[in-house]
């Protein structure tokens, strides 16, 4: 082996708690977390754009506020409650209040950056149920979308947070 | 856009990482949010060859009121500052900055002392810092020292921090009573870093003559900076549209703003004078709301 640059990968054995399972695998430390999800975890719903941080299509919840998981490493996640787009479910097992807004008002056209918004929103509207429009953009300013021009997204927001607050209204 | 190779550390305690610092010297990183340094990790425009991750160190996060000032760990996230009730109710400045960084998803993980370690020209913290005169502390495995956020902060993406220095607490002295404020800024797009920004405190005595004036600019130069000698002229004055007009043409010739892809000089200049006047009167309609 002499001359030879062999590197050697310190793999580490980790647990992640991903949708209620605990997932193990082993990676190296610099593998960030969104990579672990999908070629690890097979999870692959969160998808990857830029890796920078900019566009939010990887965004999922950790310990449950929307978060990059391009911009954090799976070793720092041990021990955190992740979920992630395949976690969301509405109670029936089927769509969720969100969901089905999007799919009502054509909030989606590829689809590559509907699970960060979806993953964002679901977290949003939980702690904020009756956003005003300038909030929802606000937000919105967190996951870029290249095919629909936000407007269809934007309705089907404040649609689903219509939904919800009834649903809670009638609980 | 995979990061390089690097030898992951958590610590537990602040003093286990200050003494992995002192070990390890330059080829080590401090990972808080990492909302900056990953991003340049995974452009491969920073390979170090130690990350040691803070995260752990729960003694490093929290937001207190002690001996009169606001108190922020330094691993306090931007989304805390911005929803904590404490502040909102008694240092409204900080969480309305709070909200002005990034996105939700990278204000839930950003944090302040990460924000002022990095000294990016176009950044909230820095210029809030300096508007308001923090104090920082900053532990080595020799000792603590505190240091005023304007020797802090030194040029572009430079700090007065040793290779085993963490900062690990930033203090910021509250608002007079009565005392208004405003902060403003330039972007093309919401979360985009700032083209200029700018940030104000002002503070009138009982005949509405200005008694205490800051004004600190932001992407105009290498580091947020304050007007200090405006500042000083300012006492006594009487702040009419008149004065707002002349601030302005002050904001408009000061620091030395560079042209980039996203804005020139003169529009950063031109933008300066605008949010001076913005600033000043939103904060000017605080100080006549009493708050």
């Amino acid at each position: 082996m002499s001359g030879g640059n062999l590197i050697v990968m310190e793999k580490r054995p980790i647990t992640l708690h991903i949708n209620g399972c605990d997932i193990d695998v082993l990676i190296e430390p610099r593998k960030l977390l969104s990579d672990v999800i999908r070629e690890d975890a097979r999870l692959t719903g969160t998808h990857v754009g830029c890796e920078h941080g900019v566009c939010g299509a990887c965004t999922i919840l950790i310990d449950g506020r929307p978060q990059r998981s391009c911009l954090t490493f799976a070793i720092q996640a041990q021990g955190k409650t992740l979920s992630t787009i395949e976690g969301v479910v509405g109670e029936d097992g089927g769509y969720t209040a969100l969901q089905q807004a999007m799919h009502e008002e054509h909030g989606l056209q590829c689809g590559f950056c509907t699970p960060g918004i979806i993953v964002t929103f679901e977290a949003y509207l939980k702690n904020n149920p009756d956003p005003t429009e300038d909030e929802i953009r606000d937000v919105l300013s967190g996951n870029l979308c290249r095919c629909t021009g936000y407007q269809n997204i934007i309705r089907a927001i404040k649609k689903a947070a219509a939904m919800i607050r009834v649903d809670v209204g009638g609980a | 856009m995979k990061p390089g190779k690097f030898t992951y550390h958590a610590p537990e305690n602040l003093h286990a990482a200050n003494q992995l610092l002192a070990e390890l010297g330059d080829d080590a990183k401090i990972i808080a949010g990492g909302q900056s340094l990953i991003p340049v990790m995974n452009l491969r425009l920073a390979q170090p060859d130690h990350l040691i991750d803070i995260n752990g160190i729960s003694e490093l996060a929290g937001i207190h009121q002690e001996n009169g000032l606001f108190t922020l760990g330094c691993l306090t996230r931007h989304a805390d500052v911005e929803t904590s009730p404490l502040l909102m109710d008694k240092f409204p400045l900080l969480p309305a900055a709070a909200k002005r960084i990034g996105h939700l998803a990278i204000r839930n993980r950003g944090t302040i002392g990460g924000s002022l370690c990095n000294a990016d020209p176009a950044a909230e913290w820095p210029l809030i810092a300096i508007l308001l005169d923090a104090h920082l502390s900053i532990q080595s495995s020799g000792g603590e020292r505190h240091t005023p956020a304007k020797e802090f902060i030194q040029s572009v993406y430079t700090v007065d921090l040793g290779a085993d220095e963490i900062l690990t607490t930033v203090a910021f002295p509250p608002l007079a009573r009565g005392e208004g404020w405003a902060v403003n800024q330039i972007c093309r797009r919401t979360g985009d870093f700032a083209l200029v920004s700018v940030a104000v405190t002002l503070k009138l005595d009982r005949q509405g003559h200005i008694e205490r004036l800051r004004l600190c600019l932001g992407s105009m130069d290498v580091t947020p900076f304050r007007l200090i000698d405006v500042e000083q002229a300012a006492r006594g004055k009487i702040p009419d549209k008149a004065w707002i007009h002349e601030m302005a043409g002050i904001a408009f010739d000061a620091g030395s703003p560079e042209s980039d892809m996203h804005a020139s000089a003169q529009y950063r200049r031109e933008m300066a004078a605008h949010l001076t006047s913005e600033v000043l009167t939103e904060a000017l309609g605080r100080c006549r709301a009493g708050t």
